[in-house]
């Protein structure tokens, strides 16, 4: 359990910056066919923006579908992401090293990704300065800072701009090995430039060791405050299936859920896409398997929580939307999907070391985590508000539209796009964090083993 | 003359293993130099003390602080003037309501603790720097050992620096050694 990475420093560099400074035919390839799902949604949102939410299909009452399950699907997997990276540095987990960049980056662009979707649904993109931000004195255009649709913005800024900072202090010492390792002069004054004469002296080590630390102290209650104020703009309001104290806790959980499944997911892809076998080990997809069983059963039994505080109360209106979810077609099939996806079939699978190590059934089986939390969501969502109510006329009529499977196709283009393109430009793998691991790795021997060790200060 | 006897001069020394390096900075250490004169660089962070060097002081820590409060402060005056300047009265409640605005302020706290902290890190990193002598084979593994020194103790830096055995010795007007079998 937990070996650790065995290269040389030169074999490392070469590794690490492989993909940086070569391009594969496939990343064009790649590359071209995510642009044109971009294109295509960029399309559909334009005649979304001319025509008004119907071209998407919403019309009273269900104004909120795909776009905001997006939303929060995209939140959700944002947050595993920084989660893992500060977890892991905080508590100084070895295996953490080649894990927590690319956890930090699919946080990035996940976060990226969630914020455009209110931005399409507000239908006028370009007014939600006004909703949002108290600048506008002239006209004495304020924001109302009792709505959630207020506290969302600020949390994702701070939750976006946190990170990003975070990767950047986190990525000094890698822009300066790009830079000495830059092939040509162009990149190597750009490296250069933005690793800001990083020379890698003792004091500078001992500041992004601090930093580490800190960073992720910080970021760590942001996260859980920003998928709670997400979960805010369901349970403030007073729509039954929504307005349940248990929110906040339970989407953050559910977030972690989805989330680390998405860093398992990316890493097995990086390991062969940009030829990482070395550093993405079986114990490293291990470990997290086994972080994953106790996530999924702790967002289980949240999700359980929710359904029992449901049917508790005897609240009629609360009674019918579960009814909706769980009993009547189509969410009942949806519903039985998404326990199977997220819970049934993976973690039972994850109690077999065999699976645990097997890269294959690790990358099915987060893959399926995925596709049960995107229904999950779309369950919280879409029933509670199709539901009769006293001036409700119509109802029950909402189904997705192509545009909107457009949308979601290309939001996870977005996201890969933003990976890819960040792992083309700088290292994915944190490399002076990779060494430092070498440095430190051993090996004692107890008994008659000779078992993998690692010193720390 | 005085002037110039008085400018300080950089010389870094390459080495191959940490030992060697330690080495280098300990007979710094006896040639009379101290830690502020000497820079130890590496490609990857060592242990604190792994080359014998002095305990790096900082003061990291007290930015998040200053940070938090600076943005909380900030937090406050947004959204309390907000509701000030243009109050949306809402029947029996406040106009300024803690429950509605306490998350602005969670958040304008923590993003300035953030903020703080990455200036703190490029401020006790002493970054942006570009003054100072570097190789790239660093990156490579080696570990670089610099030294400022005034121009009359040059000689002394220049040989404490060679007997623990460097690869390369660079000063800012090229190598120092000569190469194997010339003169």
């Amino acid at each position: 359990m937990q070996e650790p990475v065995v290269a040389d420093t030169k074999t490392s560099n070469r590794e690490l910056l492989d993909f940086v400074f070569a391009w594969p035919a496939w990343f064009f390839a790649v590359g071209g066919a995510l642009n044109g799902l971009l294109v295509a949604a960029f399309v559909v949102v334009i005649l979304m923006l001319m025509f008004g939410l119907q071209f998407l299909g919403y019309s009273h009452p269900v104004y909120w579908g795909f776009l905001i399950v997006n939303f929060v699907f995209w939140i959700g997997v944002s947050h595993a992401g920084i989660m893992v990276s500060a977890i892991l540095r905080l508590t100084q987990a070895e295996w953490r090293r080649p894990v927590t960049r690319a956890a930090e980056v699919l946080t990035i662009f996940s976060l990226l990704t969630a914020v455009q979707f209110p931005l399409i649904h507000s239908g006028r993109p370009w007014r939600t300065m006004y909703w949002t931000f108290p600048y506008d004195w002239n006209r004495g255009a304020w924001p109302n800072p009792r709505s959630p649709l207020v506290w969302d913005p600020s949390a994702i800024f701070t939750y976006l701009t946190s990170t990003i900072l975070f990767v950047y202090v986190a990525l000094l010492p890698d822009l300066a090995l790009a830079r000495d390792r830059a092939p040509n002069p162009v990149s190597r004054a750009i490296y250069g430039v933005l690793a800001m004469g990083f020379r890698g002296t003792t004091r500078q080590w001992r500041i992004q060791t601090v930093a580490g630390l800190l960073l992720s102290a910080i970021i760590l209650p942001i996260f859980v405050s920003v998928h709670s104020i997400v979960s805010w703009d369901f349970a403030v309001t007073s729509v039954p299936g929504w307005h349940n104290t248990i929110f906040a806790p339970y989407f953050v959980i559910g977030a972690v859920h989805s989330g680390v499944s998405a860093v398992v997911t990316v890493m097995i892809v990086m390991r062969y896409a940009f030829g990482l076998k070395r550093f993405i080990t079986r114990d490293h997809i291990d470990s997290l398997a086994r972080l994953l069983i106790v996530v999924a059963t702790v967002w289980l039994f949240f999700f359980l929580l929710d359904f029992f505080f449901g049917l508790y109360g005897t609240e009629p209106a609360e009674v019918d939307t579960w009814q909706r979810r769980l009993v009547e077609p189509p969410w009942v099939v949806i519903a039985i999907t998404f326990i199977i996806c997220a819970y049934i079939i993976p973690v039972p699978m994850w109690m077999f070391r065999a699976v645990r190590r097997n890269f294959f059934w690790m990358f099915v089986t987060t893959i399926l985590v995925n596709v049960g939390m995107w229904l999950e969501r779309y369950m919280v969502v879409v029933p509670a508000l199709e539901r009769k109510s006293g001036l409700t006329f119509t109802y029950g009529d909402y189904a997705p539209s192509l545009s909107e499977f457009i949308l979601v196709a290309a939001s996870f283009a977005l996201v890969i796009l933003g990976f890819l393109t960040f792992s083309k430009l700088l290292p994915i793998m944190p490399a002076a964090d990779i060494k430092e691991g070498q440095i430190l790795a051993d090996r004692i021997r107890v008994g008659r083993a000779n078992v993998p060790a690692a010193m720390r200060e | 003359m005085a002037m110039q006897s008085q400018a300080k001069r950089e010389l870094l020394a390459l080495y191959e293993e940490p030992d060697q390096a330690a080495d280098a900075v300990e007979r710094l250490h006896g040639a009379g130099f101290e830690d502020n004169d000497i820079e130890i660089l590496s490609s990857t962070p060592y242990p604190e003390g792994a080359f014998g060097e002095g305990h790096t002081k900082h003061r990291l820590f007290a930015f998040p602080f200053a940070g938090a409060a600076c943005g909380m402060a900030v937090g406050i005056a947004w959204i309390v003037g907000a509701q000030v300047s243009l109050p949306i009265i809402t029947g029996g409640k406040p106009v300024v309501a803690v429950p509605a605005i306490i998350q602005i302020l969670y958040e304008g706290t923590l993003l300035g603790a953030v903020l703080f902290t990455v200036l703190g890190v490029l401020f006790e990193s002493r970054l942006p720097d570009g003054v100072g002598l570097y190789d790239d084979r660093i990156s490579e593994g080696y570990i670089g050992i610099s030294v400022m020194a005034r121009e009359r103790r040059l000689p002394d830096a220049q040989i404490a620096l060679e007997e623990a055995s460097p690869i390369d010795l660079l000063s800012k007007e090229g190598s120092l050694m000569h190469a194997p079998g010339t003169t």
